[in-house]
């Protein structure tokens, strides 16, 4: 029997890795994800989760922990945060190129410097190229059910990639709500027998040393690296057959039918759409809520999935607009705009017409992005389907 | 007229931020060593830095009134070595806990040491990360349960930070206690003064997630025999020590790191450009 219980955004990741029953958990503490960590070493102290926790010296360490114990067949599950990713970089870089299929929450907070340990989105965008799939829940039920769904995704054989489940800090990670954990069998039969690292276990049969060097002038060693690269390009496209499956599946067993790859909120006759990642997405509903009792023609899309990017399916989704509203919590810097911005106008592109888009940014360092907020990001989208363009971002929070 | 400014009391050398620590914290008596310590040397505070990474002591640069840096966490030993390279003229300190520097910087601690760059490194030792709300550190005992990550204990036997700095080859070891700031002070410009890389561990009581330390007070004891300046000797002492004797322990006579390559210009030296 499934049950309902109040818990904050960190709970629920906990109960969500807890039912996908990793062997392995490794951890450091980091704000703002510590308390998820801790939860995780309570169940297990409590006897509810059977799993080898190991709070190592470092981010480094810790995923370096859980590629020897993936490697050797293992289930695996660890949570970090801005600074803590970027400590993990060396070995999460090798993660995808290895094509371990494990799952790590990204307990989303900005970036420094700036010293800050407040929420926003940079850490997730800083990595989006790397090969991991990425996934964004809005609420605490969305993050609870999409840590089942990532591991069923990892590890998929077609698929076979690591998969990050964001969910926002502070916001998600520290607020409470009521959420419906999902029952142990049926987690169980969702994600079936437990077959995590086919293609590189110990297996006696098949003793080899994984990742060996390749490379080279010419020769074989080269083309060996361009296989293991088109091969994760493969895994990705793969993926987004397998999130769409991965999330109906889900549906049917527990009730709870979650957009899987874009979220199209009011969209059926929209004139002007917002583009929302994460947690944000709640606010900008009410917004456009209320737009639509003005009589004003608002619709949203949310991305659930940012890698791999839903290219066809948000280019379809936007193709009817006059004009579209990206908000981002992250700054591309370089383009100096928001990064779903830049994905959405990559996206756009297919487009036989030209839909004029701007870009937002807004919730870093914590910052509150508010029902207003979303509004004057509406008001400002509607002058832009009037034909007042926006060549530079609008900072949401820049006057509060 | 030639007007001679007052020699500086170690009230300016704090700042006026207020520190973020719990009411009771010794880190509080550590930053009042360091401010009495530089007032005692009476160097100008724009001829230190001081040098911190990531945690609750860590923010101690930020109330102090000479040049900080508040870098990445486990990494002030890397960044403070890149400070007095360049700037060999400045008193460079480096500060920060006992998770900063023997957990995810305790790499850089081991060859800080060897390496013997001459600056001093202070580590507020509470055997507990206070910062993320009370995990284990290398310095907690195994059976310490109460932190929510390892509520059956660590298991793991915990690091002497002193007998780690003299084996990996730190020219000046001492050992502090929060509730004596005086003492504190002192060894903070023994070691200051000390060629080399001086490295001063202070049992620094967490009264929020470990109350217990308060017992501290009544646990420390003082050296019972002039510092030792021959490491097997130093190290036959450290072997029995039991972690609470406190003074300097270890004085050594290693020259400290020189840079091969061009020398950097001290201060004096362009001064003495201008000058000629």
């Amino acid at each position: 029997m499934s049950k309902v219980v109040v818990i904050d955004g960190n709970e629920a990741a906990a109960w969500g890795a807890a039912l996908s029953r990793p062997d392995m958990v490794a951890v450091y503490p980091i704000t703002p994800q510590s308390s998820l960590v801790e939860y995780l070493a309570k169940f297990i102290a409590d006897g509810r989760m059977d799993a080898d926790l190991m709070d190592v010296e470092g981010e480094h360490s810790v995923l370096s922990v859980l590629h020897g114990a993936c490697l050797a067949g293992a289930r695996t599950y660890s949570a970090t945060s801005a600074q803590g990713l970027a400590y993990m970089f060396e070995p999460y870089f090798r993660t995808p190129g290895l094509r371990l299929p494990m799952v790590v929450s990204l307990v989303n907070r900005d970036s420094v410097s700036p010293t800050c340990v407040w929420g926003g989105q940079q850490d997730a965008m800083t990595v989006k190229e790397v090969g991991w799939i990425h996934m964004f829940c809005e609420n605490q039920q969305e993050i609870c059910d999409t840590i089942p769904i990532a591991y069923k995704v990892a590890e998929h054989p077609e698929v076979m990639l690591p998969v990050n489940v964001n969910h926002d800090g502070n916001y998600l990670s520290y607020g409470v709500a009521k959420v419906e954990l999902p029952d142990q069998a049926v987690v169980d039969s969702f994600l079936g027998e437990k077959n995590v690292n086919w293609h590189a276990c110990l297996d006696p049969e098949r003793p080899m040393a994984v990742d060996p060097l390749t490379g080279g002038a010419t020769g074989a060693g080269p083309a060996t690296f361009v296989r293991y690269r088109k091969g994760l390009c493969s895994g990705m496209r793969a993926a987004l057959d397998v999130i769409v499956e991965a999330h109906a599946d889900w549906g049917r067993r527990t009730g709870r039918h979650w957009s899987p790859l874009i979220e199209k909120y009011r969209m059926e006759d929209a004139e002007v759409a917002l583009v929302t990642i994460g947690s944000m997405s709640g606010a900008a509903k009410d917004a456009v809520d209320e737009a639509r009792l003005d009589g004003r023609r608002l619709g949203l899309v949310k991305i659930k999935t940012f890698r791999p990017f839903p290219v066809v399916q948000v280019a379809q989704a936007l193709s009817k607009v006059r004009a579209i509203g990206v908000v981002d919590r992250a700054v591309n810097f370089g383009w100096n705009c928001g990064p779903v911005f830049q994905e959405v106008l990559a996206a756009l592109y297919h487009l036989p017409l030209r839909v004029p888009a701007m870009s937002f940014i807004g919730g870093l360092a914590g910052a509150d992005i508010t029902v207003e907020h979303f509004s004057q990001a509406i008001d400002r989208t509607l002058r832009l389907a009037a034909g007042e363009l926006a060549v530079e971002p609008v900072w949401l929070n820049e006057n509060d | 007229m030639n007007v001679q400014a007052p020699p500086l009391t170690h009230n300016d050398y704090k700042s006026d931020v207020k520190p973020i620590w719990c009411p009771g914290c010794g880190d509080y008596a550590v930053l009042s060593a360091v401010t009495r310590a530089l007032a005692d040397l009476g160097r100008p505070r724009e001829q230190i830095a001081f040098i911190s990474g990531i945690g609750c002591s860590s923010r101690i640069p930020a109330y102090t009134n000479v040049y900080g840096f508040h870098g990445v966490h486990g990494r002030a030993l890397a960044i403070a070595a890149g400070v007095k390279l360049a700037r060999p003229d400045l008193t460079v300190l480096a500060a920060g806990g006992d998770g900063d520097g023997l957990s995810i910087g305790g790499n850089h601690f081991m060859h800080a040491c060897r390496r013997n760059v001459d600056m001093t490194y202070i580590v507020m030792d509470n055997e507990v990360y206070g910062m993320t709300k009370g995990q284990a550190s290398p310095t907690t005992a195994p059976d310490w349960c109460k932190s929510k990550l390892t509520p059956e204990g660590t298991g793991i036997a915990p690091v002497d930070p002193c007998r780690l700095a003299l084996a990996a080859g730190a020219n000046f070891i001492a050992r502090g206690f929060a509730g004596n700031p005086n003492e504190v002070a002192r060894f903070i410009v023994e070691g200051i003064n000390h060629p080399g890389f001086s490295f001063i561990q202070v049992l620094s009581p967490c009264v929020t997630y470990r109350p217990e330390q308060r017992e501290w007070k009544s646990i420390v004891h003082p050296a019972d025999a002039s510092p030792a300046q021959i490491m097997a000797e130093a190290m036959h002492r450290l072997a029995a020590d039991d972690g609470f004797t406190t003074g300097v322990l270890f004085q050594g006579n290693r020259a400290p790191f020189q840079p091969i390559g061009k020398n950097v210009a001290t201060f004096a030296d362009l001064e003495r450009k201008f000058e000629s």
